[in-house]
């Protein structure tokens, strides 16, 4: 009987498990994009082009948001929250950063007579790289929700779950622009 | 938030700070079995409660099966009397039908809608919203869902989606008519038709929510099952039910999403002037500037979903009947692990053979091959469930329940509609097939008749447990024997037609020289459909009455089953079971052991019992 409530205890919490499953289907709406991509690729009319230069400096906001929200979590596990609330505010500007500068990437693909409708190849750059903008931008919602409670809430907050959660997500959509941005260099 | 759950914060947080964080869901269960006060919005409209949300799911599928059906009676009036007019159409239908003949357009609005509202709405929403909300926490032994909010969030989405679906029948230019599959370049250029306008952007939108709430219930069944069952629920021991919702969950998280990728592109193609999908298009007399795009890349991303679909909607038919088969019978169900093993083999085959329905895009022919052995493999996990069914119920003590008969119905549906599947999956007879009435009378039966019985067969077999009473069995016999009598009576003739070439998604066949001679036989398939439609009303009264005066439920277990939803009370609050959950002993089919009708899963295991 023992061996069982042991079995139990090492259960991954249930949320946490949702977010893997939920990560898992994201990621087959990617593999459904770029696999499309490739698809369309091998066919008649493609032009290739180049990114956008103000995608490297995106790139490094969200590397270096995916180490300040690391030590983020490790300070609110070890109940230094005053660590813990600077470094959550430093993931948030550096999530917004890169949210801007993809945003101005596009600013600058559009100004090269780059704009949605003129190439296929560059609308799927459109659309792939728009829809991770938007599931970042997901990311810096439920950050903004703890940030909200780390810096109002007067009891003090010990469940560590939802910052777990966050920081989870927010390392797959880094790792998931890593993944399109070596796609994106490598076929086109 | 109640005080009550107030408190339980609390003392949720306290245990925190001193258990391991896994914990925290074991000591949350530990306080909550208490009930909670609750307003009529709490209880009935927003509720987290899995039952609760399980049943508005159900109303909501019910309601959309009549749009759908009812769609289904008007269209085939059309093709079974094309030379009549119903003045009658023009006053439910005003201009679509004026002078009583429905307008060609409205009937591809209407053979579109039939498709996108039993195929998602009723038969993927409806069957496993329903089912999977209903049974997983009841019989793993859990409160509730992983996450009840976003189990709630589910339904609401759902019903987001219904809205805008629902709204765009009244539009002016019209509901979607491009085919339930949406093909571009028809459903990415408004000047295509009436139906490709406005009606068609309600369609996607409507769509993108519902692939959400699809989501957020999937992520929820797979997490509950593998997270939350009570001790002694080992994975091997689950009932078959919950196996089947959770193959179908992990199809529906993988494949829902390419759908999404495939209708965000449909969109842009549509509204922001882009060409994935669309050139050298010739509309309206208009040249268009649209370059570069393929047709076929949306079938691709459309099939890989697609085709998971159909198992989506038929597995959790297969679940709940091999488990009622097992009740009824009073007999274990044949070959446990093989029905799991062969539920497995079908999810991992659902992905493989989405190619068979692009045969004849030019795919080339040594690729199609691939995909002819792949989906003619299918038929092996197919025949082993069959077997099992078909061992499960020979020599039982056969209980002709109503839930019974679905589930027996369901069996021959299911054989009949897949035989017809070994003819479709060859690429050479689907040269002559493809597109014809053979293809519609073999998914009808197969996925749609067969998951309706699935359904109807759970209704029936659990009805007692979700409202503490009984369905009406005389107007259940009417119903069962008219439906099966009736589905192979509508689709058995459209084998023929379809082996003789006429072609589906036609308007008017009277026309045709070749088609001529089907006349009779289609105003024969008409008439049968509105008598069966007329008996599915009767399932709709018997239900609605029943909820409120049919006979009520006096015993705790009344079909003799073993799974843990009979040990609940008879109308089970929110949180399923008085005190603590019922630890599990035993799989779920310990019927005619040892000389016992039945040994529910809960009864530890005595100390001379036989192994089975």
């Amino acid at each position: 009987m023992s061996t069982v409530v042991m079995e139990q205890r090492k259960k991954i919490h249930p949320h946490k498990f949702t977010l893997w499953v939920g990560i898992g289907s994201l990621v087959m709406m990617f593999a459904g994009l770029t696999s499309a991509y490739i698809v369309k690729r091998n066919q008649a009319n493609w032009q290739t082009f180049d990114l956008p230069q103000l995608f490297w400096y995106s790139t490094a906001a969200i590397l270096l948001s995916s180490v300040t929200i690391y030590l983020a979590e490790q300070a609110f596990k070890q109940r230094e929250m005053q660590k813990y609330r600077r470094l959550l505010v430093a993931t948030l500007i550096l999530g917004t950063l890169f949210i801007v500068f993809q945003f101005f990437g596009f600013k600058q693909l559009a100004a090269q007579g780059l704009g949605l409708g003129k190439k296929v190849s560059v609308d799927f750059l459109y659309v792939i790289v728009g829809l991770h903008g938007a599931h970042v931008l997901g990311g810096i919602i439920a950050m903004t929700l703890l940030f909200a409670k780390a810096f109002s809430s007067r009891k003090r907050i010990y469940n560590s779950i939802p910052v777990e959660l966050v920081s989870t997500y927010w390392h797959f959509v880094d790792v998931l622009w890593i993944y399109l941005l070596i796609f994106l260099l490598m076929i086109r | 938030m109640g005080p009550d759950s107030y408190r339980e914060e609390k003392k949720k947080e306290m245990s925190v700070a001193t258990l391991q964080h896994a914990d925290v869901h074991g000591a949350h269960d530990a306080h909550h079995e208490h009930h909670h006060h609750e307003t009529f919005i709490t209880k009935y409209v927003f509720s987290q409660d899995h039952k609760m949300i399980a049943r508005q799911f159900l109303i909501t599928g019910i309601i959309w099966a009549i749009i759908g059906g009812l769609f289904s009676v008007i269209f085939r009036l059309q093709l079974g009397y094309p030379e009549s007019t119903f003045p009658w159409l023009e006053d439910i239908l005003g201009h679509w039908a004026a002078g009583g003949k429905l307008k060609p357009e409205f009937y591809y609005a209407l053979v579109t809608m039939h498709g996108t509202i039993l195929v998602f709405f009723v038969l993927t929403a409806g069957l496993s919203g329903t089912f999977a909300n209903f049974l997983i926490p009841l019989q793993i032994g859990a409160r509730d869902m992983a996450s009840p909010f976003l189990n709630m969030l589910s339904y609401w989405f759902f019903f987001l989606a219904s809205i805008i679906m629902f709204s765009s029948l009244f539009v002016q230019t019209g509901p979607a008519s491009g085919g339930w599959t949406i093909y571009p370049p028809l459903s990415a250029l408004g000047d295509a038709s009436s139906g490709a306008k406005i009606g068609m952007d309600l369609w996607l939108v409507s769509m993108a929510m519902f692939i959400v709430s699809s989501l957020l219930g999937g992520l929820n069944y797979i997490a509950t099952i593998l997270n939350m069952r009570t001790k002694g629920m080992s994975m091997t021991r689950l009932p078959l039910t919950i196996w089947a919702l959770f193959f179908t969950a992990v199809l529906g998280v993988l494949s829902f999403p390419v759908l999404l990728s495939g209708a965000i592109l449909l969109l842009f193609d549509r509204n922001l002037g882009t060409s994935f999908y669309l050139s050298d298009i010739v509309v309206a007399g208009k040249i268009l500037p649209n370059e570069g795009g393929s047709a076929i890349l949306f079938q691709h991303l459309f099939w890989f979903l697609g085709h998971p679909e159909v198992y989506i909607i038929l597995l959790p038919a297969m679940g709940m009947s091999s488990e009622i088969i097992s009740v009824n019978s009073r007999k274990p169900i044949f070959g446990y692990m093989a029905m799991v093993g062969s539920l497995f083999a079908i999810a991992i085959l659902a992905f493989l053979v989405w190619a068979h329905h692009m045969f004849v895009t030019g795919l080339n022919p040594f690729l199609g091959s691939v995909f002819v052995l792949l989906t003619l493999l299918i038929a092996v996990p197919s025949a082993i469930k069959v077997f099992n069914w078909l061992t499960t119920l020979w020599k039982g003590s056969i209980r002709f329940t109503p839930g019974m008969l679905f589930a027996i119905g369901f069996v021959s549906l299911f054989i009949s509609g897949g035989l017809t599947g070994i003819f479709l999956g060859n690429s050479a007879l689907d040269l002559h097939l493809h597109d014809t009435y053979f293809v519609v009378a073999h998914f009808h039966i197969v996925m749609g008749v067969a998951s309706f019985f699935g359904m109807f067969a759970g209704v029936y077999h659990w009805f007692p447990k979700m409202f503490g009473r009984y369905l009406n069995n005389t107007l259940a016999y009417i119903h069962f024997w008219v439906t099966i009598v009736g589905a192979y009576l509508i689709f058995w003739p459209m084998h023929y037609e379809g082996l003789a070439g006429m072609p589906r998604r036609y308007y008017d066949y009277s026309n045709w020289e070749s088609f001529k001679m089907f006349g009779g036989l289609n105003e024969f398939i008409s008439f049968v459909a509105m008598i069966v439609f007329a008996a599915q009303l009767l399932f709709v009264f018997n239900f609605f009455y029943s909820i409120f005066k049919g006979r009520k439920v006096t015993t705790l277990n009344p079909w003799g089953s073993n799974t843990l939803e009979w040990t609940t009370p008879i109308r089970p609050g929110h949180g399923n079971w008085v005190g603590e959950i019922p630890e599990v002993h035993r799989g779920a089919y310990d019927y005619g052991k040892d000389g016992k009708e039945f040994i529910p899963q809960n009864t530890p295991v005595g100390e001379n019992e036989s192994h089975h």
